[in-house]
Order: structure tokens, then sequence, then C-alpha cells
């Protein structure tokens, strides 16, 4: 009995707490709204919830500071659970209340299902997270933006590495056959075919959990290859470049972002040495950075989750747009998030016409004496 | 000419992995007819053992040998100890039950197992140590056939015969023949059957961890989930040779190992398994009983 009636408090209280909130966003007339999207529940709400912590962190502080050109800035967060019906409906509701721009789409497919709804209402979206290459490049999303690199920027960056900077000729590409790393490696073969510069000698995945590479070591070596890019994560890396060493196969190896993880440098030992991986550009120097997560660990006692640098740099970059624009017009914010540097935490950014952030990305790092060394 | 002797030493190299944990299948299969899946947490169980004796002997200092030793004897009676415990506790109160109750319980011994290291140790990765060390009379070869290649190599031939001339030239063996033959017969003429069922399963559990321990130390690392797929590769290679068949699983083996190895190196190594599966295939619709298995008259 005492249980129920307990749960009809709750639900009482609930209902009240509700019908107070309806009229607080109706309260404040002159407000600049903000939309938040992104998984804040179920499997991936660790993916969304950090974005919604720094925009609040930011939030407030910009309001205490006055706003921007003297309003005050007012979020609407929304639950898209990563899903693409929830995060159209999220979008149409979001463009009734009068959102005016909008950080997030954590996940690349939930985010593509809603950019038309948001670009038909002319409203700007900036993703700390959203990767899919042709969310920018293919042209079809002028309203969109991000703060992280695309899945294929990985690949030209390792793939200029090894031609422009090595001078590799003959390249082998070998993938684990999974999403990651085979999505890895057809851009890297791509991006070698375009550069012109060296040739894909071999193109091949491997069976992940195999007993023994060596098959496929020595079909490398027959292939003549001076460098090797891996598509993968670290178990298949350290396997092959350790059963390289032990045939006596001296090609450079260079891989991926699951690759530059210290498991690989534990597991593959001596024969990690000298192997160069890509991975997220290093941040925490930058002083930006650390009063980032100095804010995060004093509003929410805890240290901040994933892409938490990335979507706190997305809110820098939006509202200074805003505040330069003079306006929240998608075309004078596009206008001045393409020509106007924003310090943030990662670095400096402007974007590119297509919606990429310039200078935000990867590093390759070189494993030197057991750790991951970034190369400048 | 090189290429060839490289994919083929490849091929032999995988293959004899595969049949140090083929042979623990085919002999349990043989001698109470169930196809024990918990066999690859053995392997792993064997592994584990293996990699923490091995690791705290070197920090201690041991030497080379004195490691790889007593490392492989603590792999081989941790393991046993495993193999006769799940027997009993999991397959004999299942003895006289449909075939199928033995087969479920198998694989859920095998997920317990998986689990229970997965909890008791770690998900991630360990390096394991090399065990033995690069032999200066190898180095000229080292491109096609490295020491612990050879290591494994010679293993798996020494095992093989071993296990061929304990099974047909003593007392225990002939009691094996007799208990797979037919158990009720075995037991009518004083074979303690229960005993020579547990002797089998310390037997195939000691090769699981002396197996665990080579290729662990071959591939250099380790984790709680690689029993489940060299154990499938390894039961499908018991298969193929004909389960129940010793030279059989080797046979098996060695040559799935080389399908595998020749498949990728010249098509590629995206089709290796499709080669694997398809040889096995064909070579159930021609042999049903697999390579050197013997065709089994229907008991009445």
């Amino acid at each position: 009995m005492s249980m129920s009636f307990n749960k009809k408090m709750i639900a009482a209280f609930a209902g009240l707490m509700m019908a107070a909130a309806v009229p607080m966003t109706g309260f404040a007339a002159d407000t600049i709204k903000m939309g938040v999207v992104g998984p804040h529940s179920g499997d991936l709400a660790s993916y969304g919830l950090p974005s919604v912590n720094a925009a609040k962190i930011l939030v407030e502080k910009i309001n205490a500071e006055g706003g921007i050109n003297g309003k005050q800035i007012e979020l609407l967060i929304e639950d898209t659970v990563c899903d693409a019906k929830t995060a159209t409906d999220v979008a149409t509701k979001l463009v009734s209340d009068g959102a005016e721009f909008v950080l997030g789409g954590i996940c690349s497919g939930s985010t593509k299902a809603a950019l038309p709804i948001y670009l038909d209402a002319g409203i700007l979206v900036m993703s700390p997270s959203a990767t899919n290459p042709a969310l920018t490049q293919s042209g079809d999303y002028p309203n969109f933006f991000r703060t992280i690199a695309p899945d294929d920027a990985q690949a030209l960056l390792d793939v200029d590495f090894a031609i422009g900077k090595m001078g590799y000729k003959k390249i082998a590409v070998v993938h684990d056959k999974g999403d990651y790393g085979k999505g890895f490696a057809e851009f890297a073969k791509k991006f070698i075919e375009e550069n012109g510069g060296a040739e894909v000698v071999l193109f091949e995945g491997v069976t992940p959990g195999a007993v023994d590479y060596s098959a496929i070591v020595q079909k490398i070596k027959r292939s003549g290859a001076d460098t090797v890019i891996f598509g993968g994560y670290h178990p298949e890396a350290s396997k092959i470049v350790t059963m390289m060493r032990k045939k006596r196969l001296e090609a450079t190896f260079i891989s991926d972002d699951g690759v530059k993880d210290n498991t690989f440098i534990k597991v593959a030992g001596e024969n990690a040495e000298g192997v160069y991986a890509s991975g997220p550009m290093d941040i925490s120097s930058n002083p930006l950075t650390q009063q980032a997560i100095d804010e995060h660990k004093k509003a929410f006692e805890s240290d901040p989750g994933a892409f938490y640098e990335n979507a706190y740099s997305a809110v820098l970059a939006m509202t200074n747009a805003v505040k330069i624009a003079g306006s929240t017009d998608l075309e004078a914010m596009k206008k001045a998030l393409q020509t106007e540097k924003t310090d943030t935490p990662v670095g400096a950014v402007s974007f590119d016409e297509k919606g990429d952030a310039i200078g935000v990305g990867f590093s390759v790092y070189q494993v030197q004496n057991g750790v991951f060394v970034e190369l400048k | 000419m090189d290429y060839f002797i490289e994919l083929l030493f490849s091929g032999l190299t995988r293959g004899s992995i595969y049949a140090l944990i083929a042979l623990g299948y085919t002999m349990v299969y043989g001698i109470i007819g169930l196809i024990n899946f918990a066999h690859g947490e053995i392997y792993m169980i064997g592994a584990f053992t293996a990699f923490i004796v091995a690791t705290i002997l070197s920090i201690l200092g041991f030497p080379a040998l004195a490691i790889i030793v007593l490392a492989g004897l603590a792999a081989v009676i941790w393991s046993a100890s495993y193999g006769y415990t799940i027997e009993k506790i999991a397959y004999k109160p299942l003895r006289h039950a449909p075939r199928l109750s033995p087969l479920i319980s198998a694989i859920g011994m095998s997920m317990f197992l998986q689990n229970y290291v997965l909890l008791a140790q770690t998900s991630d990765f360990l390096p394991f140590p090399q065990l033995v060390p690069d032999f200066a009379f190898m180095e000229p070869v080292a491109h096609i056939v490295g020491s612990t290649d050879l290591v494994i190599l010679v293993t798996t031939t020494v095992v093989m015969i071993c296990l061929s001339v304990l099974i047909k030239y003593t007392k225990i063996g002939k009691a094996m023949r007799a208990t797979s033959q037919d158990r009720t017969m075995a037991m009518l003429v004083g074979i303690n059957v229960n005993r020579i069922i547990s002797v089998t399963f310390i037997i195939g559990s000691s090769l699981a961890a002396i197996g665990g321990m080579l290729i662990a130390s071959h591939i250099g690392q380790i984790n709680f989930y690689i029993g489940f797929i060299a154990g499938i590769k390894a039961f499908t290679a018991a298969v193929l040779g004909g389960i129940g068949s010793i030279p059989g699983a080797v046979l098996g083996s060695v040559v799935l190992g080389l399908t595998e190895s020749f498949a990728t190196g010249y098509v590629s190594s995206d089709y290796e398994d499709v080669f694997a599966f398809s040889l096995l295939v064909l070579i159930l619709i021609f042999k049903p009983a697999g390579i050197l298995g013997k065709v089994d008259t229907q008991k009445v």
C-alpha cells in the first residue's frame, strides 16, 4: 500500500515539475534558443551526455557574463537515442519550439536523417562526434559543421605521411575485414591511388583471431612492399608486426587509431618499436582544454566523458559566430564560422566551405622506447 | 619456389597448432562419442597457467629452459585437473542420457570457463613471453621457419607418435580401445571404464595445455577468448581427418593448415576460411567419416 502511495506522490511531483517547466520556457521572450540533441538515454548515452554537460557549463558562463549581444541563451535539450526516427521527430519539435542553432547529432546515422529538417528551417547544426565523411563531403547539408575530423582524415594523413614525408613507393594495405578497419583500408587505398606517388602492391583482409599470420606475412614479403598500412585494432596489429619481425621482414608498419593504444606496445613489446599509428591530436597541453576539464570537475564532480572537448569547442564556435554575425541567420553564421577563428580546446578553429574544422584532427605517432610520441 | 616453401612451412606450422588441440577432441570422441566443446577452454586455461608461471619465474631470473619446462609442467597439471573435474561434474552424470544432453553440457562448460577466466583474470590482451629462444642454427632459415615453429612441429610429431604407441602397444591403450569399441563389454571383462575415461580426459587436457603454451608463445598474446576460435578450427580439423582417429586428427589439421596457407598465398586471405570450409564440405560429401575415419555401423 505504502509503495503505491509513494509512486503516486512521485508521479504527482513529476507532474508539478513539468507544469512548472512549461511556463518557464515560455517566459523569457528575448532569448537565443540552442538545441542540444544526442542520445541521453540507452546504450549510447555515455556518448551524448558529455555534450549536454558542456552546453550547460558554457551557457551558464555566457549568461552570467551578460549573454550574446545582450540576449540570454536558453537550452532545449532533446534525447534522440541515436535513432533516426526519433532524431527526425526531435528535429521537428525543435524547429517548432524555435531553436536557432543546434549542438549535436552524436551518431552519424541519426544526424544525417534529421539534417534536412534543420536545413529547411535554416538552422545551423554542429556535431562534436559524427564522423561519417559524406556528412560534409557530399555537399547535401550546407548547414552542417563538426568539430571532429571525418573518418577518412586518418587514412589521408597516413597516406600523406607514407608517401609525402617518408617517400615509400610500394604499399601493402591490410585490414581486419571489420567495418572500421576495412573502411580505413579502403580510404587508404583510394588516397594512395589518387596520390600517384606510390602503388598499392597488396590489398587483403586477414581473419581476426587466427592462430598464425605467417602466410599473409610471406605474401607481403613477396609483394615487395616497403611499408604496410593496416586498418584494424591492436590485437591483430601486434600479431602481424611480431610475425613480420620473426620472418625477418623489415617493412615499416603504419596503422590507425585502433592501434594507437598502450596495450599494443605492451603486447608487441620490442617489435612495436618504430611502428607508426595515427590518433587524435594531443590537446592536453592546450590551456583551454585544461580549463574545460576543470569546469566540468567543478560543476559535476567527475571527469568529463567522450567528445566533451569537441562539444565544448562546438558551443564556443557557434556562440562566437552568433556574436560576430550579430544574428542567428544561417548564412551570416556560416560566413562567420568560415572566416573567423575561435579559440577552443581543440585549437583555434575555423571551418572549410564543406563544414569540417580546419586543423582539427589526427597526428601521426611513432613508438619510441615504449611510448607513442607525437610527430609534429 | 621459395615462396612455395615459405607457404608450405606456414601451413605446416598452422596445421601442427591445430593438431595439438585436435588430438584432444578426437581422443575424447573416440572413447565416449562426445564432442567436448570445453576442450578449447582447457587449452586457454593451459596458456594462462603457463603465462602466470612463466612470468613469475622470469622475474625470479630462472634460465629459459627451466622456465619452459616448469611452466609446461604447471600448465599440464592444472589443465589436466580441470579436464578431470569437468568430466566428473559435467559429463559423467549424463553418460546414459540422450546424446544431446552431454553436448549441451559441454557447450555450457565452455561458456562457464570463458566467463570464469574473464572475471578472474582480465578481458584485456596479455603479452605472452617468447619461451623458445631464437636458436642460432635456425638463423639462415628464420625467414621461412622460426625456432618456435620448429618446436611446435617437433612437439606435434613426437606427441602423435607417443599417443599412437600408447594406444597400440600398452595395456592402458588396449583398455582404451576396448572401451571405445563397446563400453559394456569392456566393463564385463573387468576394465575399469570410469578410470579409462578419466585417463583419456587427463591425456587430452595435458596435450591441450602443451599446445596452449606453445601456441601462445608463438602468437605472443593471450586473452580469455583464444580457446573458442582455435577450438572451432581444431574441431573442424578433427572432423576432416575422421573424428576418433589419432593419425586422422593430425592429417586433417595439416590438410586444413596447408589449405589455408596456400589459399592466402595464391588467392587471397579474404577467402582463407571459404577455402578451408569448402574443402571440409567436399571431403565429407565423398568420405562422410573423414579422411581416415571408420564408417560407424549403427549399433543395434
